[in-house]
């Protein structure tokens, strides 16, 4: 690979590491977060027939995981298209 | 209609058109063998990656098991959800790049080691093994209780069903079949929760049902839940919590690791066109999997309503033995359901006491299976759960026998032993291996050995100590070696088997379990099907230990893992066929 090249697939690097990190803070934040190590301040809060802990536990984390995904598919079909590196 | 018949006719159905698509998607090469041809759409292989991934386990036994953990079960749902997130942004884009067949033959190509591969055959196969006894077991469960055929014949013809289409048509029938077998599965859930939520809470949507008021009354669901348990003196449903915090936290991890490192999970994403497409197949194979997981609680809570207020019809008032109704009755038959009138009031005694307990045997797969019965739904239902419960046990179970298949003839056969084997060859050693692999699963389904039951979480513990830390110290570092991955695994599994084998036994032998099975000598309180956690952290610290020691990988290697890390050029279909036309 040319030097140039190089530095680029280095950086397209560092910004998928940077993007990736901050979405796990909020994959574990919603589950081992909300659902496990807070679950009991947050069934403090009633929300319909759900205490909001319970909630995330068996239902919200599922949610936030679903939109962790694709929100990372497309940022990253945007950072390919950035550095040129679309497969098409 | 007559429920045996019907039964007989939507299972016939489902198993007809399952022998119908293996047929009009015949595998003629290797590629289409091990990957599908590599050119299926991203949300088709969504949908086929939830049929791969939702087992017997999920299907029957999942539900059934939160009903009795309350708060304590969402580890199930949580872990075996939130790996997909994992597995998106970790590891399968990256291996989808590198478009090769089979998941030790990228350790084998990122470790520059025949050893490596080899042992990453070895921790793959233990995993798939444990796993997939599971499912023959779910088989020939969902046969004998559906169909009232013996357990043994229905195993037999789980067989044959998936000798068809496995070894027919490899990966490309297995993805067509997993669709349908999606389509069935999730019809068969789904359909008996929505008429439960309906009768018990008025709102069509279980997801919503559950936070719903109960009909006629302004107390919610969860509520009256929480007090008839407590009542009778289990503990609240909504804040059970499963031994620890600190527990919880290690299984729900070592769930997720373990589903970011199956390799037939992997697998499924080297079917897709391109690395885009494997990040979206991800979410897209999570969104399938989520409405089936987002509905489990709900028939989870409801169903363990259900129970209660069938056990309890009045405040202090116990179900008659007399009174009880037919679902009962046709279940007791089954060993699911037993009753002991301890006291001879001619009453069912239901308590968490159980020196006083007189509802003795009540079967945690009960919850899904007698659902319908409960509900009062039609037969077509019941026969529709029936269908449900062998395409959910079918379609993992193909795709474990999948894996184990190419991990024997792709990475042992052609790998190491014959490299010189053609196409041809090729293709007709992984069709017997996958026809030895069949019947290894079923001799094993027919015979399990003692340690089946409950294994299906510790498949995931071997899985996450083992594969996921190889996978991810290949991408996201190049300084690994490959005598620190060796190490890595070996240590790792080793770890996780010997806790395990320490606290319930040598291959779970009643008796060895030289530590004993009591918690007090649990690690931090975590049960040892949490364990995989530390098998990972150990792994981990394990292969870069011994990598910082050892000779930096080759400038290749380096090369290699700079490659993988962009998603441009990744290898095609047609790049593949080339490669071959110039052999």
């Amino acid at each position: 690979m040319p030097r140039m090249d190089r530095e680029r697939a280095r950086q397209y690097w560092r910004r998928n590491i940077a993007l990736v990190s901050k979405l796990l803070c909020v994959w574990f934040v919603a589950s081992f977060g909300c659902g496990i190590l807070l679950v009991d301040v947050l069934n403090q809060i009633q929300i319909g027939g759900y205490k909001l802990g319970f909630w995330f536990a068996q239902q919200g984390s599922i949610y936030v995981f679903v939109a962790l995904t694709f929100y990372y598919a497309k940022r990253m079909a945007a950072l390919d298209h950035e550095f040129s590196l679309d497969d098409e | 209609m007559e429920l045996q018949t019907l039964t007989y006719l939507v299972v016939g159905a489902s198993f007809a058109l399952y022998i119908g698509i293996a047929f009009w998607t015949r595998a003629t090469t290797t590629r289409d063998f091990y990957v599908a041809g590599g050119g299926v759409h991203p949300v088709l292989n969504g949908m086929a990656t939830a049929a791969d991934w939702m087992s017997a386990a999920s299907f029957i036994s999942m539900a059934g098991m939160i009903a009795f953990m309350g708060y304590g079960g969402s580890v199930f749902l949580m872990g075996w959800t939130g790996g997909f997130v994992i597995l998106a942004m970790l590891i399968a884009p990256y291996l989808r790049k590198h478009g090769k067949f089979t998941v030790p033959e990228f350790i084998g190509d990122r470790y520059y080691s025949r050893g490596a591969r080899a042992v990453a055959v070895m921790c793959l196969i233990i995993c798939s093994v444990t796993y997939v006894i599971g499912q023959m077991k779910g088989v020939g469960v969902a046969f004998s209780r559906f169909l009232e055929v013996e357990y043994d014949t229905g195993l037999y013809i789980g067989m044959v069903i998936v000798f068809f289409y496995a070894v027919l048509g490899g990966m490309k029938s297995i993805t067509y079949t997993q669709i349908a077998q999606y389509c069935v599965l999730i019809f068969a859930y789904t359909i008996p929760a929505i008429f439960i939520s309906l009768q018990l809470t008025g709102n069509p949507v279980p997801q919503l049902g559950l936070g719903d008021t109960l009909v006629n009354s302004d107390v919610y669901l969860l509520d009256r839940l929480d007090q008839v348990v407590t009542d009778l003196g289990f503990r609240e449903y909504t804040t059970d919590v499963r031994l620890s915090s600190l527990n919880m936290v290690a299984f729900t991890l070592s769930l997720m690791l373990g589903t970011a490192g199956l390799p037939h999970v992997i697998i499924r994403f080297f079917t897709v066109p391109r690395v885009s497409d494997a990040r979206y197949s991800a979410g897209w194979a999570l969104v399938f999997i989520a409405v089936l997981y987002t509905t489990a609680p709900a028939v989870a809570g409801m169903a363990r309503l259900n129970l209660m207020d069938t056990m309890e019809p009045q405040p202090g008032q116990y179900l008659a033995i007399e009174e009880r109704p037919q679902w009962f009755r046709n279940w007791e038959k089954t060993g699911l359901l037993g009753f002991e009138d301890k006291n001879n009031d001619g009453r069912i005694l239901y308590t968490a006491n159980e020196a006083e307990n007189e509802l003795t045997v009540v079967d945690q797969d009960i919850m899904v299976l007698a659902n319908p019965e409960i509900a009062r739904l039609p037969n077509w239902v019941i026969a529709l759960v029936a269908a449900g419960g062998l395409a959910a046990a079918l379609s993992t179970a193909a795709g474990l026998l999948l894996a184990i298949a190419s991990a024997i003839s792709h990475d042992m056969l052609k790998g190491m032993i014959f490299p010189a084997i053609s196409e041809a060859q090729e293709l007709l050693a992984s069709r017997v291996s996958m026809a030895f692999a069949i019947a290894g699963a079923g001799y094993l389904g027919l015979n399990p050995p003692g340690f089946a039951a409950g294994t299906v979480a510790l498949a995931f513990g071997l899985a996450a100590s083992s594969i996921f830390p190889a996978l991810m110290m290949g991408i996201f570092s190049q300084r690994v070696t490959r005598e620190g991955a060796i190490a890595g695994m070996v240590s790792g599994i080793g770890v996780t088997l010997f806790y395990v084998f320490q606290h319930k036994g040598i291959m779970f032998i009643p008796g060895t379990d030289f530590l004993g099975a009591m918690r007090a000598n649990w690690f931090f309180g975590i049960e040892p099907n949490a364990f995989g956690v530390v098998g990972a952290l150990v792994n981990f610290a394990v292969a870069c230990a011994v990598s910082a020691v050892t000779a930096p990988p080759p400038v290749a290697v380096q090369q290699l893992v700079e490659n993988i890390r962009t998603p441009d050029h990744a290898p095609r279909a047609h790049d593949l066929e080339l490669v071959i036309h110039n052999d």
